[in-house]
């Protein structure tokens, strides 16, 4: 494949151990089950307490296109993507010639020898393991669905065994799923056997590559940000969502959703503490939005980079008027439809400064599910203490795909930032109310909601506006609201998350942003081993703060690296700090899958090297 | 819009309604709409109809989009929280207030260019989600702040002020909101504040999407000979059908009317609205007969106007989503966040 050209990823083979330190990947058709066996395999090795991720490679389709499932087993417990695979279980006759190119040299395929493998598919430098899954489903199972089913769960046995992983977990793992379908867990557990007992017997188990149990996870989760950002919407209180499905944002209002009708019920009536409005496009979600938000209620709506081109009118609309939103853009590939099942980090400058006129917005860029949902609470009282919109930008990769994390915890001192509102009250003591007077020079003027108080009403517009919320065409008045939101976004810059910064002194500085975190953080460890020590940065919030430029400055050359193709952070900071264009030295991906640490390591050593 | 300020002093003997305010406690700042414009007309019997029942400013929010149409909500109920918000969006911006606090009373005025051409889409899906609100399509079918191009209500063969003929088919817009399944569809005329008063009065009373099309000649771009939207030939073409006579249930006011065949439909707050028949064999509640109906007299050139259909069982946005009583805005953090220990609880999932 193109991305293997463009890093000399074999330098990592030698990094790797062989136990509890590999990759694999499993290729199927999408549409025939696998993804629960994929969850089966991954979480039995979570559960023998050594850290592990998975990426879900999937097409724009339902049934019949080729899938992928890749597992990465780190005891050291990097969480990257790997593109070279110890093992490939290949059961996809449509992708054998690719999936057999990716296997490493020395590495094993395992496949279905129900039927001959093509002679061509064979590589001397890789060891085949066939077994008639096929076969032996069909002779135990009936029933068109269940063999094709359990296909999937006999691979995982035999997965088992070649990995070493211990058969009572599994065991475990189908009786808490579906215990209370007993014919389910029996034929489950018999699919496992098939495969288990097969590998047992034919091949020498277990593999060199394989399993051993640690203690590493007790205190971690296996989660997907998507899941995360639902949930930390609902510890901030959002109460209402709106939204239009889209890949790859669709899981978020999904699990906000299932969450609330577990969380949001009234006690005596069973009734809904929250609305969830699926609307007919993405700018009526975020008019939903911004509505409610206006009426007074925590409000969000997730969405790609295909809905916030829709919605940057309203967004607009937010920023002027001064009404809090809260919009999560789990980034895809674009432009336009791209490839909506790959990730990228390609909105960065469009959410930045979204929507026709001067407008700059503030952005917070979570690295892993954890940050999400974090992030997402935290995006709350920005949006309503700033009275803006606020960007969550995840992407496809942090989104759907499950992470490693340390649990996620909550500190029931929080209170919301609800911001400058007025309350009934405080509008008895004024005498007139005037919607944009910033009284405290903070540059936030304080809101009003409809229906509290007859002192308290203002016209919300769009078009040109004076300090009292009253139109106008005049050039001193439009200048004072519009420096004013300025100078409050600004300030902002104070209040986001701060970058995330490790200095062993270094003249050369590694900056990035969101879920490059993960690939970073280990060729920052490989490059360390190399004898090149780097300074590091993780960007978590636009506006930029001085730390930023302060951080540029202080270094010769700043590596900044990103997953989209113009260098979209790299601008941003040149346009922001104002620091010279000769400190910002791009490191970019952009195929679609999640970046891996050898296309950082691949990108520092070719320009140290032409600099040397 | 203009702030000259409208004279705050009235005089003493301004007749009051039950909470004590008078119309002019009701207006807003001074409309900066041409003289003569129809728009005018109908800010005159919002004022009247929330006057007359009582509404107590500060509890209604009035939202709008672009257009004409859209920058009348600054002209009345100046007590009331206004939002000016981007062109044929604001069904968007007014489901989400209604969802976040279902106690206000929402009035959205829009225009026919807002409604049936930019935002068409958005009304068609507040209409299907039946949000509680208001929507008066203030109708002159033309884009006046632009100056005199065609909107998507006017008629085939109608001509603009340069005396080019539309080509098009018009959108009608009870048409599209009876077929959308709307629970409350009207029709009124600019200059007939007799019957519109108790027509706006009844939408407000209606539990759901009250859709109100109000004919309302545009007098600089739309009241010329061969437009369909003049003032005179709405005056010529109007058939009213079904004179609409709201009553609260407290106090029945039917002597201002003829007697003659009376329906009385119960809104959903408890408050009646008699039905006058005036067409033969008219009935407000059967959505197939109104849609034949209109369609019959459009045929020979007539403006239906009058309560065309009323759901006498309408369904709101909050029925349909279960949600509680006391308005999302008013619910405590304790009451929507789960708390630490059952975070710890349910992440036994994700292990």
């Amino acid at each position: 494949m193109a991305y293997l050209a463009t890093g000399d990823w074999r330098l990592s083979t030698s990094f790797m151990n062989q136990t509890n330190d590999f990759a694999f990947k499993i290729a199927t058709a999408n549409g025939t089950g696998s993804a629960s066996a994929n969850g089966l395999i991954m979480q039995a090795i979570f559960r023998m307490g050594i850290p592990v991720t998975g990426k879900n490679v999937f097409p724009s389709n339902i049934q019949g296109l080729p899938t992928w499932y890749e597992i990465r087993v780190s005891e050291r417990g990097y969480t990257a993507r790997t593109p070279h695979f110890d093992l490939m279980v290949a059961l996809n006759p449509a992708t054998y010639g690719r999936d057999v190119a990716e296997v490493r040299s020395g590495g094993w395929l395992l496949y279905d020898s129900t039927w001959p493998l093509d002679q061509r598919l064979l590589r001397p430098d890789i060891t085949y393991l066939g077994i008639p899954l096929a076969e032996l489903c069909n002779a135990r199972f009936s029933g068109m669905r269940e063999r094709i089913l359990m296909k999937n769960i006999a691979y995982a046995g035999a997965l088992a065994a070649l990995l070493n992983m211990d058969p009572d977990v599994i065991r475990a793992l189908l009786k808490e799923k579906y215990g209370r379908k007993p014919a389910l867990v029996d034929s489950n557990q018999q699919a496992v056997e098939i495969g288990y007992g097969y590998a047992k017997e034919h091949f020498d188990c277990p593999l060199p590559v394989h399993l051993s149990p640690r203690d590493l996870t007790r205190d971690a989760i296996l989660i997907d940000g998507n899941t995360a950002a639902g949930l930390g919407c609902l510890y901030a209180g959002a109460t209402v969502g709106a939204w239009y499905p889209i890949t790859p944002a669709t899981s978020l209002m999904e699990a906000f959703k299932g969450f609330c009708q577990k969380y949001r019920r009234e006690p005596e009536t069973n009734r809904n503490r929250f609305a969830i409005l699926q609307a007919e496009d993405e700018i009526a979600a975020i008019g939903m939005v911004i509505g409610a938000s206006w009426a007074g209620a925590r409000a969000f709506t997730p969405t790609a980079g295909p809905g916030i081109s829709l919605m940057n009118e309203f967004i607009g609309l937010a920023y002027y008027a001064e009404v809090p939103a809260v919009i999560f853009d789990v980034q895809r590939t674009g432009p336009s439809t791209g490839m909506p099942t790959r990730t990228q980090q390609c909105d960065l400058m469009m959410c930045a400064y979204a929507s026709h006129g001067d407008t700059r917005h503030i952005c917070i860029y979570p690295g892993d599910p954890r940050e999400a949902f974090e992030f997402a609470a935290a995006a709350f009282d920005l949006a309503e203490r700033f009275q803006t919109p606020v960007f969550v930008l995840t992407d496809l990769d942090i989104g759907m795909n499950d992470w490693m994390v340390p649990k996620l915890t909550w500190d029931d001192r929080y209170t919301p930032d609800r911001g400058k509102v007025l309350t009934a009250e405080e509008l008895d003591e004024v005498k007139s109310f005037a919607r944009y007077i910033d009284a405290d020079g903070d540059g936030i003027a304080p809101r009003t909601l409809p229906g509290v108080h007859p002192a308290g009403a203002y016209f919300t517009r769009g078009s040109g506006h004076n300090r009292f919320g009253a139109y106008t065409e005049d050039a001193e008045e439009y200048v004072e609201v519009i420096d004013r939101i300025d100078r409050k976004i600004q300030r902002a810059a104070r209040a986001v998350p701060q970058p995330i910064v490790r200095s062993v002194g270094a003249r050369v500085g590694l900056v990035t942003v969101g879920g490059c975190h993960a690939a970073c953080t280990e060729a920052l460890d490989r490059l360390a081993a190399d004898g090149i020590a780097l300074d590091y940065m993780r960007i978590r919030g636009f506006p930029f703060g001085d730390d930023v430029a302060a951080f540029l400055e202080r270094h010769d050359v700043n590596f900044i690296v990103e997953q989209n193709r113009d260098g979209q952070l790299r601008n941003l900071l040149q346009l922001e700090t104002g620091v010279a264009v000769e400190k910002l030295e791009s490191i970019r991906y952009y195929g679609g899958f999640p970046i891996s640490a050898h296309h950082v390591i691949a990108g520092v050593k070719r320009r140290l090297e032409k600099a040397a | 819009m203009s702030y000259i300020p409208k004279p705050s002093v009235h005089h003493p003997a301004l007749q009051k309604n039950a909470i004590g305010l008078n119309r002019r406690d009701y207006e807003g700042s001074l409309t900066t709409l041409c003289a003569g414009c129809g728009h005018d007309s109908i800010t005159a019997a919002i004022i009247q109809a929330f006057w007359e029942l009582s509404i107590p400013p500060h509890r209604v929010a009035k939202l709008s989009g672009i257009g004409c149409s859209s920058k009348t909500p600054a002209y009345f109920l100046r007590e009331a929280h206004g939002f000016n918000g981007v062109h044929g969006r604001m069904p968007a911006l007014v489901t989400g207030a209604n969802a976040a606090n279902r106690d206000i009373i929402y009035i959205g005025v829009s225009g026919d260019g807002d409604s049936l051409s930019i935002g068409l889409g958005h009304l068609c899906h507040a209409i299907r989600r039946n949000v509680n609100v208001l929507y008066v399509l203030e109708n002159n079918g033309v884009y006046g702040l632009t100056k005199g191009q065609f909107s998507a209500s006017a008629d085939p063969g109608s001509l603009s002020k340069k005396g080019e003929a539309n080509t098009m088919e018009a959108i009608d817009g009870c048409l599209l909101a009876l077929s959308l399944g709307a629970t409350f569809v009207a029709r009124g005329f600019s200059g007939d504040k007799a019957q519109l008063v108790p027509i706006i009065k009844a939408g407000l009373s209606h539990s759901g999407f009250a859709f109100i099309d109000v004919i309302s000649p545009c007098v600089t771009f739309n009241d010329h000979e061969g437009s369909t939207k003049s003032y005179a030939y709405t005056r010529e073409k109007n058939v009213e059908v079904v004179q609409a006579d709201f009553v609260l249930p407290t106090k029945a006011i039917t002597t201002a009317y003829e007697p003659g065949t009376v329906q009385t439909v119960t809104l959903h707050d408890g408050s009646a609205v008699r039905l006058r028949k005036v067409a033969d064999q008219y009935d407000p509640t059967d959505r197939d007969r109104a849609y034949a109906y209109i369609r019959e007299r459009q045929k020979e050139g007539e403006v239906v106007t009058g309560l065309l259909y009323l759901s006498p069982d309408s369904s709101d946005l909050h029925e349909q989503n279960d949600t509680v009583a006391t308005p999302l805005t008013q619910l405590t953090h304790e009451q929507l966040c789960p708390g630490s220990a059952e975070l710890e609880k349910l992440q036994a999932r994700f292990r």
